[in-house]
């Protein structure tokens, strides 16, 4: 029906406006900026009309491509969305149109800047459209050189220094993906001998009918490799520390989308794989979850600076995507996906309006800060739609997620989930805390010189703003898709796999 | 009567020293005499074999003197090397020569 | 007939606030006035829709019941609608919310006249009623929540609206974070409703719970619930922020005082009364919190200097009063206090507003003094509506304050009946403390005032009006109408008895009659007083030293463990990832001493390394062998 390959399209975009950039010279620097915005929004654009487009009423996975890549270890290049990818790439690319806007300002080697900046928006797109586990897996090595170079070049030392900062965050990547690798590696070759062809596709290796011991013994190894890319406690060191140090465009691009990777594959490829596995790992993972939830709310409190604020509450919310996809069921799943969606539109916004506000005033402490709305009123605004909805308010599509992730996991873990919920009173603290402190109380004089946002600056508020409230308002419009998928999946893995379990 | 033992016995006590004298000669040329000792041993172990468990093939005759031929090659270079690093540091006391240390 | 059809477009009546915050907030933000007339038009529309709707719901002899929703949030097992509920007790709270909310945006007219930031007060104001509506029209929880928690939302908005003082901004997140415990609560009872029932619907809950055997989890869900109206309507221990909230400008103070904020939680009792009625523990447990709060927050209202304190105090005492009402099953009767209390409190806070208007933010009654000269129009109105609040007969307040304790005297529960009475004396006696300080004192601290533009009169004279005459719908005169349509499970009403009418009204007069003996005339020296019983005083004066007790646990309890587990955060966990780190460059470090540079020594490793091969290789052939 589609003959055009409208995945591959978005995918490589920004691949090709990162190639046109490096055939720039280096002082055209308006020019590479205008490159990255197109091209970044043709994908936008690309990536709304499969949204638009993807069929809902047959549902499962479409825009499918295939093309045979490596015959003897069974991998093509196939790419295809279904419900749940579909607002993850979605997602990807509102942060990655904003995050160029919010890198507007970069001023020491731009074409560099951009030219990896659309490298790794490309990589993450690549993990959430590949629906072979081998092109998955490239596409996760794709992103992590990127990571790296633009936290060590571009990033800022405070606490800890952005060296450090860019080191430990690749490491906790590699980690991740090493055993990632092993699980990849037992899944491929175990799958080989019980089908007696290679494949890697990633329904096919779902209809294999693993041993239950194999796949605890590969689901575990995944949760941890996912887990720690999804900053699961206590593998979550490298969050805070990472987002303070990197530049703003990463720390939107990292908090926004990468770290839901994690929690995408645990759902595509853990869950659906090894439901067996899964089941008996759940418990484990949600009480980790609760580690993540009251634990990293509390470190926000006694928290300073704007980044590890909001880094260590990203730990706090991931805990509920975490706690959602353990709960193993329809609602709760659909309920961490949209978590997972909502969280990074929240965190991207935040994380760009830190940016803004730190380049002009050069400090992140809130202690110097207070009475910036009389200066800022249009920052203000931002902030605190961005607070509001990660304090989960309805009428952001925060509390979509979080109402349905507490519904699905409180059938399944009444005391995690309850736990889990003092969450929300935790974080009301933190978040207005630091709203009264940051945007409220008495003017200061010293921040008179502040401008606020204008011109390209106000590109990631209206995006990502736009975005929370229309999920908020219309939350039809993702949780639908969502639906289909998840129910699809689990679907799957009942008729398959040992029916009932779910 | 001389049987294969003996000179298999032969062969690995002339190994044993060739290795003694590249592990423990200080003078490069010496180390690079003793590799010598330890190729001849090898051919030693080459022909007896052939003599003792394969007559006639003709193969560890051959191989014997592939090995006497890359022994030439391998001291000519040797030699080279050492006479250039004896250009560059005056010596040819292997301790002098830690280049690769860490 | 339109009025058929004007069920079928309820709907606008909350829509109608929303439109103008999104209207005001993304186009018009810089033209105030516009805003302002927009915002007001809009919510006259919706007043007179709600009029509508009542004569349709009221024209009815029986009472109209429509339903309609609207699919908002679905997916296999968890469906939450966005609908339409509109019955008596809806109709009733849709007048009271939309008369008040427009009598309180044309008065702000003149109390905010000037302001720069009046643009965003009236966005705030729409969208404060607009939840509010939405709030009451709902007809499941899902839908309840999320009104609920906007509620809570426009109220942080509009209390720390002058963002600039410290004491707002403090109070404002004081506000939020008190309701979201109580929302806490809420929720997880709302949870366990869809895990139970499968459904949020209210009709279809109230089909279901009657049949459900399970009483503990029942009393469990209903105690859990009733979390979220202590937070909303600052029962006690979750009253905190109720009195702070007056660092909002004070129309703000009316309408949350009056008829959105704290409104909502007596009505979702009120809603939800199908739940909470099978669970007699938990309905003894409203009627206790509700009794206790009444007597708490109106002592401490005896000794207040701030006006606004002291109707903020008021406020919270006539609310433990409706919760009360509700507790001792006497829905009708604290729905009847929740409208009559809306009007008249709503007319003392404008009329606080009014006096502190004209005092240039003066707000210490002993600051004042002889306003009754200088403006007639807001004294004579504010007395109207301390008579009513004092329960003096014929005003509304009498009536419905009448009817709660009738429903405790007639249900049996003669401690909380004697409880409502003294607190009706202590509610007469501290209103004219307020009345005879502030508008007959003698200081002439009040000199220089002068009455307020009509755009602020008005609005006083119209409560006024209302408060008069609101009680008579509800009262025996009228036989009950009230009663007639806003009911639970069958009218449970008590024939008149007038004997707690007269003890009541008696009462009051007495509070009243005390305070003009006290402050008035004073044949009683209220300093000597104050120095006498100088520890009650401080105690009541500090409001029991709650809020100090909340800091104080706050401090050591939340921030102290934030602080250890930050320490645990960084040394812990951070120090265990950089350990490992460490221990693995140094391990580096270590053997790096093996690679001396010694061809010889690499050549030793290498022998040795053949050496060991082949001993093992040996080993295993002739294990083999053997």
């Amino acid at each position: 029906m589609n003959h055009m390959p409208i995945l591959s399209l978005t995918l490589f975009i920004p691949v090709i406006g990162a190639i046109i950039i490096m055939a720039l010279p280096k002082d055209q620097e308006k020019a590479i900026k205008y490159i990255s915005a197109l091209s970044t929004f043709i994908s936008l654009a690309l990536s709304l009309l499969v949204f638009i487009t993807y069929d809902r009423s047959t549902g499962g996975m479409q825009f499918i491509e295939s093309i045979p890549w490596i015959k003897d270890l069974g991998v093509s290049y196939a790419l295809g969305v279904d419900g749940i990818s579909m607002p993850l790439l979605l997602l990807t690319n509102l942060i990655g149109f904003s995050a160029v806007y919010a890198s507007w300002n970069i001023r020491e080697r731009v074409k560099e800047f951009f030219t990896l900046l659309l490298i790794l928006i490309t990589g993450v797109m690549g993990t959430f459209v590949a629906t072979d586990l081998f092109i998955f897996f490239m596409f996760y090595e794709v992103v992590v050189i990127p990571i790296y170079l633009l936290v060590i070049m571009w990033g800022s030392t405070k606490r800890v220094t952005k060296e450090y900062a860019g080191m430990k965050l690749t490491i906790y990547l590699l980690i991740g993906s090493a055993f990632l690798l092993v699980g990849l590696i037992a899944l491929f070759v175990t799958a080989q001998g019980m089908l007696g062809y290679p494949t890697m596709d990633i329904t096919k290796l779902a209809g294999v009918d693993f041993p239950v011991g194999f796949q605890i013994f590969v689901y575990a190894l995944m949760a941890f490799g996912f887990g720690t890319l999804l900053s699961m406690f206590p593998f979550h060191a490298w969050s805070p520390d990472g987002y303070a140090g990197a530049p703003t465009a990463v720390s939107m691009i990292h908090a926004g989308v990468l770290k839901k990777i994690g929690g995408y594959g645990l759902i595509r490829i853990g869950l659906f794989i090894l439901p067996a596995g899964a089941k008996f790992i759940a418990p484990i993972i949600a009480v980790l979850a609760i580690g993540n939830v009251v634990y990293a709310a509390f470190i926000c409190l006694s928290q300073k600076d704007l980044k590890y604020i909001v880094g260590y509450s990203s730990v706090s919310h991931m805990g509920y995507v975490l706690i959602g996809i353990a709960a193993l069921n329809v609602i709760s799943i659909n309920g961490a996906v949209m978590m997972m969606f909502a969280h990074g539109v929240m965190a991207a916004l935040f994380f760009s309006m830190i940016g803004n506000l730190y380049e002009k005033s050069h400090t992140r402490n809130v202690n110097d800060f207070g009475g910036l709305a009389h200066q800022m009123p249009r920052l203000a605004v931002g902030f605190m739609l961005a607070g509001l909805a990660s304090l989960g308010l309805p009428g952001t599509v925060n509390f979509i997620g979080e109402f349905t992730i507490f519904v699905g996991a409180f059938s399944v873990f009444k005391v995690v989930a309850i736990i889990a919920i003092t969450g929300i009173i935790l974080t009301a603290v933190y978040i207005l805390r630091t709203m009264a402190d940051l945007l409220y109380g008495p003017r200061k004089e010293q921040w008179d010189h502040l401008q606020d946002l204008k011109g390209p600056e106000m590109i990631p508020l209206i995006v990502l703003g736009t975005a929370i409230l229309v999920g908020g308002i219309f939350p039809s419009l993702v949780m639908d898709p969502i639906s289909s998928g998840v129910s699809g999946l689990l679907a799957q893995i009942g008729t398959i796999q040992m029916g009932g379990i779910f | 009567m001389i049987g294969l033992a003996h000179y298999l016995i032969f062969a690995s006590l002339l190994f044993g020293i060739g290795m003694f004298g590249v592990l423990s000669k200080r003078n490069a040329i010496a180390v690079l005499m003793s590799v010598e000792l330890m190729l001849n041993a090898v051919n030693i172990n080459f022909v007896a074999i052939e003599k003792f468990v394969t007559p006639g093939t003709g193969l560890g005759h051959t191989i014997a003197l592939f090995v006497i031929v890359v022994a030439a090659a391998e001291v000519a270079v040797g030699l080279a090397l050492i006479i250039s690093i004896y250009r560059h540091k005056k010596s040819v006391n292997l301790n002098d020569f830690n280049l690769l240390k860490w | 007939m339109i009025l058929q059809n004007i069920l079928q477009n309820a709907w606008l009546i909350p829509f109608l606030p929303f439109l103008t915050f999104a209207l005001i907030g993304l186009f018009m933000h810089r033209w105030p006035k516009l805003s302002a007339a927009l915002s007001i038009a809009m919510i006259a529309v919706s007043f007179v829709l709600s009029v509508m709707v009542a004569l349709v719901v009221f024209g009815n002899a029986e009472g109209v019941v429509y339903e309609t929703a609207t699919r908002w949030l679905s997916m296999p097992g968890l469906r939450v609608d966005m609908g339409l509920l509109i019955d008596p007790l809806t109709a009733v709270m849709l007048l009271v919310v939309t008369l008040v909310a427009l009598l309180v945006q044309i008065y702000s007219l003149g109390y905010m006249h000037g302001d720069p930031g009046l643009a965003s007060y009236y966005a705030y104001q729409s969208i404060f009623a607009g939840s509010m509506l939405g709030l009451v029209v709902a007809n499941n929880f899902g839908q309840i929540f999320v009104f609920w928690e906007l509620v809570g939302l426009c109220s942080y908005l509009l209390i720390g609206f002058w963002f600039g003082r410290n004491s707002a901004k403090e109070a404002a997140k004081k506000a939020f974070i008190t309701n979201r415990v109580g929302d806490f609560g809420f929720l997880l009872g709302i949870l366990f409703l869809q895990v139970i029932f499968g459904t949020l619907n209210f009709s279809e809950l109230a089909a279901a719970i009657p049949a459900y055997a399970n009483s503990g989890i029942l009393i469990g869900i209903s105690i859990l619930l009733f979390f979220g109206p202590v937070g909303k309507s600052a029962q006690f221990p979750l009253h905190v922020w109720l009195p702070d909230a007056m660092e909002g400008p004070t129309p703000v103070s009316a309408l949350i005082h009056a008829a959105t904020m704290v409104a909502a939680g007596v009505y979702l009792i009120a809603r939800a009364m199908f739940i909470f009625n099978t669970s007699a523990p938990t309905m003894t447990l409203i009627a206790t919190i509700g009794g206790f709060t009444a007597l708490f927050a109106a002592s401490i209202a005896l000794v207040q200097n701030d006006i606004k304190r002291i109707l903020a105090y008021s406020t919270l005492s006539q609310l433990g009063y409706m919760v009360m009402a509700m507790g001792i099953g006497a829905m009708t009767a604290g729905m009847f206090h929740l409208m009559t209390h809306a009007f008249f409190k709503s007319l003392l806070f404008l009329g606080a507003g009014s006096v502190i208007h004209a005092l240039h933010d003066e707000q210490d009654i002993w600051k004042m003094g002889n306003l009754s000269k200088k403006m007639p129009v807001t004294t004579w109105t504010f007395v109207i509506g301390a008579l009513a609040l004092s329960g003096i007969p014929p005003l509304s307040g009498f009536w419905s304050k009448d009817e709660i304790l009738l429903g405790a005297f007639a249900g049996g529960h003669i401690g909380l009946y004697i409880l409502g009475t003294l607190v009706a004396f202590m509610t007469a006696f501290y209103m004219f403390r307020l009345i005879f300080v502030a508008f007959f004192g003698k200081n002439t601290a009040g000199e220089h005032a002068h009455e307020s533009p009509a755009v602020m009169t008005v609005p006083l004279i119209i409560l006024a009006v209302i408060s008069v005459l609101a009680g008579f719908v509800g009262s025996p005169l009228m036989n009950n109408a009230f009663a007639h349509y806003v009911t639970f499970a069958g009218a449970v009403h008590h024939e008149a008895n007038l004997t707690v009418m007269a003890v009541s009204a008696v009462i009051a007069l007495a509070g009243i009659y005390l305070a003009y003996l006290v402050y008035q005339k004073q044949v009683i020296d209220h300093a000597a007083l104050k120095i006498r019983f100088r520890g009650l005083y401080n105690l009541l004066y500090h409001k029991y030293y709650i809020d100090e007790c909340y800091a104080w646990l706050i401090k050591h309890f939340i921030d102290g463990s934030a602080k250890i587990l930050e320490w645990f955060d960084l040394y812990v966990i951070n120090g265990a990832v950089n350990a490992i780190a460490a221990v693995t460059g140094r391990s580096g470090y270590a053997l790096r001493y093996t690679e001396n540079g010694q061809v010889q020594s690499y050549a030793l490793y290498m022998f040795a390394g053949i050496v060991v091969l082949l001993v093992s290789a040996l080993c295993a052939v002739f294990s083999a062998l053997a």
